[in-house]
């Protein structure tokens, strides 16, 4: 049965793309089949992936903004952990910061536990939460063509984008879990590992 | 509203411990904290609107290079529990300042419950838990507590008891 709000796209191809040619991009990918997607586009020491702290990887995301304003960062996520960090959708967009954006992947489900029906296919619209809690630059994309475009403008502006991609399972990939490993690693990347 | 002094101390504190992000629900006791962070051009101060955010944004903070705080009020520290699991797991420093209630001359028994709970909760889900209950403790404790937290890379709380704020903010 096709939910509201259900999409069609590739997650691997999506992410693929976002993170094509990345350069010094700091990346944030929440739990889940988000982590699984980053890791398989191949691992980087400035890759954060998060293997539990549901619903933080947006707040993560901005501490990191905020301490490295020359960076570019970009989240990338599910509805689920951004469901459960749905507060934190108004905190980023009061904050602000130009160097932050957040990416999405909606299948409107629950991926990992069962495919059970998220809100976003029960008919909330992340993209239109994000408006209304003041980001001023908000995207939803139901096709590759509108993903390549996303793909320039989350590394340019302060967005928060939507892709509706299709609940279809992919094979896991299993980048590093050990936190202690991936935080080190990211800090040594920065240069701050001695602060 | 006028701030006790060792307000002025708990925040000159956090700086020389190289506090640059603080993360926040407000509460009364830390009234003067909040507006000294806003005050401060080398200090970004960040509404939550639920105090595990604050774990997220230290988190992030660490990994970009500095040091954060997160603010709140006992009853927070139920919205936290899970989120601890991020530090404890990446051994990244956490430091919080918890003002309590539910203790000394509480009128809403509705922060009994989460406030009798927080230093066991604290310390089930692996926070180092200090306490400051004297006015003129409390600076020298938050310095104390955050070395521990970010020299040894460990998540440290400092409870301020309710006798504490009590005493100083809420005087009709």
């Amino acid at each position: 049965m096709t939910l509201p709000n259900e999409g069609t796209l590739d997650r691997r191809e999506v992410v693929a793309t976002l993170l094509r040619d990345p350069g010094d991009l700091l990346v944030v990918s929440g739990l889940g089949a988000a982590t699984y997607d980053v890791g398989a586009t191949g691992d980087r020491p400035t890759n954060f992936y998060l293997w539990g702290a549901m619903g933080g990887a947006a707040m993560i995301g901005l501490g990191i903004a905020l301490a490295q304003p020359r960076r570019r960062v970009l989240v990338i996520t599910g509805d689920g952990e951004m469901l459960m960090g749905i507060g934190s959708i108004a905190t980023l967009a009061a904050q602000a910061p130009a160097n932050l954006a957040v990416a999405v992947l909606d299948n409107t489900r629950f991926g990992e536990t069962g495919s059970q029906r998220s809100h976003t296919g029960l008919g909330t619209d992340l993209a239109a939460v994000a408006a209304a809690c003041g980001w001023h630059q908000t995207a939803t994309a139901l096709d590759m063509a509108e993903v390549e475009l996303l793909r320039d403008r989350l590394r340019r502006e302060s967005l928060f984008a939507v892709i509706r991609i299709s609940p279809e399972e992919k094979p896991r990939f299993l980048p590093p879990r050990d936190g202690a490993y991936l935080a080190d690693r990211f800090r040594r990347a920065l240069g701050v590992a001695d602060g | 509203m006028t701030h006790p002094t060792w307000q002025a101390g708990v925040y000159a504190a956090l700086k020389a411990a190289r506090v640059t992000q603080i993360g926040y629900v407000p509460d009364a006791g830390h009234a003067h904290l909040i507006e000294a962070a806003h005050a401060d051009p080398d200090m970004q101060a960040v509404v939550l609107t639920t105090e595990e955010e604050g774990i997220a944004l230290a988190a992030g903070a660490w990994l970009g290079g500095q040091r954060a705080a997160l603010i709140m009020q006992s009853s927070g520290v139920g919205n936290c529990i899970n989120m601890l699991s991020l530090p404890l797991n990446c051994r990244m420093p956490f430091f919080t300042l918890v003002t309590m209630r539910g203790e000394w001359g509480e009128f809403n028994p509705w922060q009994v419950p989460m406030g009798a709970a927080t230093p066991g909760v604290l310390k089930e889900a692996g926070v180092h838990v200090r306490r400051a209950d004297r006015p003129e403790d409390a600076p020298e404790m938050v310095a104390a507590s955050a070395a521990l937290a970010f020299d040894s890379q460990i998540p440290v709380a400092v409870l301020f008891s309710q006798r504490l704020i009590g005493a100083k903010v809420f005087v009709k």
